[in-house]
């Protein structure tokens, strides 16, 4: 066969790591209320499905916002020939009123500094290919969002070094491991160019706080390299502590701070659950960046359809309040249930007030505290639990025992299958620990009855008749109409 | 320690060519009929902007597509989530199906086959990625769309090496041209690792003959490389010869299954069959499992948004309509082409002869003052400044031989293309009078001048829409 490139042949895009079995389970056996209640949950995606009634009214009352229907066709020629990679200017005015807001209008961005990119995914790799040529690094702190090897480093030929945090401190990123990771790197003759995170963490669902964020300006300032901040799920905060934008530390006049170094990137597939729509937008606070990013985005632009029908809505600031109020009671809602439900069985996740996801702490429930624990835990849960859900290790966390689980991509009755699942498997798992213990005993002590095997026997029967339970469905699912669309359900965007 | 990238700092996006000046000089003084008649008329500019009301006729006939409905039934939460980088299964059938109508039905497509792209500039990029190393190399013939040396060499790292084609035989491909170029390559110690042509070509307006591309597939196949025929203007074919796909000659010379079969792909876009560019809808089709499933992974730094995905899947799918478009665009398209060579040849100047594309390539070397690129940049600044024409000179297509400029006639009405013609007729009468001694003589300060701030200019240049 014909040479083709090294990027074509590689495993560059991170799709071949085992943990696209977990999709793979899903895929091939994905649970439906009524013709597969015993199939695999998808917890593994990352999608806001919580508020789309809200957006679909807004376009049912909106025609306007549509270059098809009669009431916007006018528009449609010079929409339809708009490809000016500056973008719709409404488009970017609308855009810049969207994050300013949420951001509760603490900070005004600037038009002019909106670039567009193939979601986040293309913006991402169109400001790696601004800031650093094939070899330099960046710094991510992990765990981190799994699909950053592909978006940052497979053709830009960048590298990355993680800069670990532990739960010792509730994975905070300390400026110990930050400097750690630089040196290590600067003694590997390895080239840093910057930073790179996501603020609200993913997996972590966390926020920084205002001195987290002004310690880190002050190290990339010190060592003069970029900093990005990757806000995504900025409009995913359902508790206090508010959310703090870079962009408003920056902003400050005691933080002292070269904003050639400063670079944003936000996208409307979490905050407003639109993936399919792809837009992503690259802010940068340095001219040439913006310039160069700019005609990169050639490469990744938002339809012109898109953008317009955007442009309106995002500017219409009373659905914008009304949006993000009640987006965030939604997954207040979502997450206060789901974290519940895990506490009534011992598990805890990490306090969290951000993300459409959940940090599990199951370090108690590995065989042993080992990446192969984690694995081991892991298949067990989706072959057996039936959920897919992501491992710790696929986000680069160097403690085992933890996953993410993402809450808002299913309904409410899914939710409440998914939770009864884990509690019936972690009370099994309860079962077979004390059973263990107990066969030990046993056979130490043969000839001895003991109180405990009666104990056991009748624990093990409740066991089994919960589960019996837990596996029917309660009620038809209404809302969803996945039945008669099928062939749009598939997703292999990876771990999100 | 350099702060921002190398890429950042170069100018491999060919930003500082002749062909965005125009664009800025147009953008500031834009012809308007009514509120600026003196204004640049835009010619520089391939769009296809005759059939609009086609497409609109179309849209106010058939709601649902436009409100996010199928049967009446809502699918906005199943869209807005969708961002399978597969694509929409509906609508890659029907990009597949409208491929094969525009070659007359005589190829067939099969949709997993297909990579969905944004744009076909994104398309181009994602090839060249999957099939070449940085400092690779692609032959190209000459002329060629300028936008190729950011596409296919900016952040890919890979080289274009030109095979040079000459107006003495209509710019055809030759096989010493090839031979030449391959050799080229060789002594710039360039691996060559593919051709790529356009076809219909641009600038040209011309369709590749069956010699072309026979010689182009014997040539891929002895060297062991690939092809990649970027057909972004087969549909805009508007007289004889048809259209020829290279997919057409494999089939004809039965040549499925052997090795060359896994080294052509094609680049389709919607941006000039139906004049929808700012939809960013490009494809990538393939008979390479290979090429096709990394092109699919590397596709997801631009997917089409599956808004769009779902309109245009709604409206190929009615046949009645893309059969009735695609007759009735070709037509459009012939009458804008006669009216521009009609118009042309009244003022003494010749066109290559045509039969695609949404433009003409146009041949004035015989007013050039010297037969050098800087005589054909006199003339084109004496258009695009004093005649008010903003047209895209030979040289930024990088065209062998000076004095050739492309012309674009599918963006404007007809009046306004009338316009321009009496405004070119008016330029050529001057440049034939007697008085042009002095007249040369200020056009040489006012040239000079204008020179200056043209140099002064492009450090600052930094607007370009996307064209081709």
């Amino acid at each position: 066969m014909a040479n083709l490139s090294k990027l074509a042949t590689n495993d560059g895009h991170g799709e071949n790591s085992p943990y696209f079995d977990g999709w793979k389970a899903y895929d091939e056996n994905p649970y439906h209320p009524i013709n597969n209640p015993n199939g695999v949950i998808q917890m593994g995606l990352a999608e806001n499905q919580l508020s789309f009634d809200l957006i679909q009214e807004w376009i049912q009352k909106n025609p306007k916002a549509s270059i098809c229907t009669k009431e916007g066709i006018f528009s449609f020629k010079d929409i339809a020939i708009f490809q000016d990679y500056h973008g719709l200017p409404e488009f970017r005015h609308a855009m810049v009123k969207f994050m300013g807001q949420v951001r509760g209008d603490r900070v005004t961005f600037d038009p002019n500094r909106i670039v567009m990119g193939g979601g986040a995914t293309g913006a991402s790799e169109i400001l790696m290919f601004c800031l650093a040529d094939p070899g330099d690094a960046f710094l991510v702190p992990s765990p981190s969002y799994p699909a950053f090897d592909r978006d940052l480093r497979w053709r830009t030929r960048l590298q990355l070094i993680p800069v670990p945090c532990s739960s010792a401190n509730d994975f905070q990123l300390e400026r110990e491991a930050l400097e750690e990771a630089y040196k290590k790197a600067q003694q590997a003759n390895i080239r840093v160019k910057g930073l790179i995170l996501a603020n609200p963490s993913n997996p972590l669902g966390t926020l920084m706080s205002k001195d987290a964020l002004t310690t880190l300006v002050s190290f990339i300032n010190e060592k003069n390299i970029h900093l990005v901040c990757d806000e995504i799920y900025s409009a995913t905060i359902f508790h206090q502590p508010e959310f703090v934008s870079i962009s408003e530390v920056i902003q400050d006049p005691n933080v002292v701070c070269n904003k050639d170094l400063i670079h944003i990137i936000y996208s409307l597939s979490k905050d407003m659950g639109l993936p399919g729509f792809r837009v992503g937008i690259v802010y940068s606070y340095n001219d040439a960046v913006v310039a160069c990013a700019r005609k990169m985005s050639s490469f990744g632009l938002v339809s012109s359809q898109t953008q317009h029908l955007l442009a309106l809505m995002l500017s219409d600031k009373e659905f914008v309040a009304r949006y993000l109020e009640e987006n965030a009671k939604r997954l207040a809602k979502r997450h206060m249930l789901f974290t519940k439900g895990l506490e009534e069985v011992g598990i805890s996740c990490l306090r969290s007030n951000a993300g459409l996801f959940v940090w599990m702490d199951l370090r108690r429930l590995l065989s042993e505290p080992t990446l192969e624990g984690e694995m081991k835990l892991w298949r067990i849960i989706i072959n057996d639990v039936k959920l897919n859900v992501s491992p710790g290790s696929s986000f680069h966390c160097c403690e085992p025992g933890w996953f993410r689980v993402c809450f808002a991509n299913m309904d409410d009755h899914t939710m409440e299958v998914a939770l009864q699942r884990i509690q019936s498997f972690v009370d099994q798992k309860n079962e077979s620990l004390v059973k263990s213990e107990v066969l030990v005993i046993k056979d130490n002590k043969r000839r001895q009855k003991s109180l405990c095997l009666n104990f056991t026997a009748s624990r093990l029967d409740e066991s089994v008749n919960m589960s019996t339970r837990v596996m029917s469905p309660h009620s038809p699912l209404a809302s969803l109409a996945n039945g008669s669309n099928q062939d749009l359900n598939r997703t292999h965007q990876g771990l999100k | 320690m350099r702060l921002l990238s190398r890429k950042a700092t170069c100018n491999s996006h060919g930003q500082d060519s002749s062909y965005f000046l125009g664009w800025q000089e147009y953008e500031k003084r834009p012809y308007d009929a009514v509120r600026n008649p003196t204004g640049i008329i835009q010619m520089g500019l391939a769009e296809n902007q005759l059939s609009f009301d086609l497409l609109e006729s179309w849209l106010a006939a058939n709601p649902d597509a436009a409100s996010f409905r199928r049967d009446g039934e809502s699918i906005f939460r199943e869209l807005a989530l969708f961002q399978d980088y597969h694509g929409l299964p509906a609508f890659k059938k029907t990009l597949a199906e409208f491929m094969s109508e525009i070659r007359g039905n005589k190829v067939s497509f099969d949709p997993t086959n297909l990579v969905l792209t944004a744009g076909a500039t994104s398309a181009n990029e994602t090839l060249i990625f999957c099939l070449a190393e940085a400092g690779e190399a692609f032959l190209l013939p000459t002329p060629y769309y300028p936008g190729f040396d950011r596409d296919l060499k900016w952040r890919t790292g890979a080289e274009i090496v030109p095979i040079e084609c000459h107006s003495s035989n209509g710019f055809k491909i030759t096989q010493a041209a090839l031979d030449d170029a391959y050799e080229s390559a060789r002594k710039r110690n360039l691996r060559v690792k593919g051709v790529l042509i356009t076809n219909p070509s641009n600038p040209l307006g011309t369709t590749m003959t069956k010699e072309e591309l026979n010689l182009l597939l014997n040539f891929v196949n002895a060297k062991d490389i690939h092809l990649i025929s970027d057909e972004i203007y087969s549909g805009t074919v508007f007289k004889a010869p048809g259209f020829i796909s290279v997919m057409e000659v494999l089939h004809d010379k039965k040549l499925e299954n052997t090795d060359v079969w896994n080294r052509v792909h094609i680049v389709y876009s919607l941006s000039k069959d139906l004049g929808l560019p700012g939809f960013r809808v490009g494809a990538i089709y393939s008979n390479n499992d290979t090429v096709v499933a990394a092109a699919t992974k590397m596709s997801s730094f631009g997917l089409v948004s599956s808004q769009t995905q779902y309109l245009l899947s709604a409206l190929l799918s009615d046949k009645n309509f893309t059969k009735n478009y695609i007759k009735e665009n070709q037509k459009r398209l012939r009458r804008g082409h006669e009216m521009l060579v009609n118009g042309l040849r009244n003022v003494g100047i010749e066109c290559l002869q045509s039969n695609a594309g949404l433009f003409c390539w146009v041949d004035m070397r015989h007013l050039m003052r010297s037969n050098t690129f800087e005589g054909e940049m006199e003339i084109w600044k004496k258009i695009l400044y004093d005649v008010g024409l903003n047209i895209s000179a030979g040289g930024s297509c990088h065209c062998s031989e000076p004095g050739w400029f492309r012309v674009c006639f599918a963006n404007i009405t007809e009046d306004t293309l009338n316009l321009s013609m009496q405004r070119l007729k008016n330029f050529v009468i001057s440049l034939n009078s007697s008085s042009s001694q002095s007249h040369h003589q200020r056009m040489n300060n006012s040239r000079r001048r204008s020179l200056t701030k043209w140099v002064l200019r492009l450090s600052f240049n930094d607007r370009a829409p996307e064209e081709r």
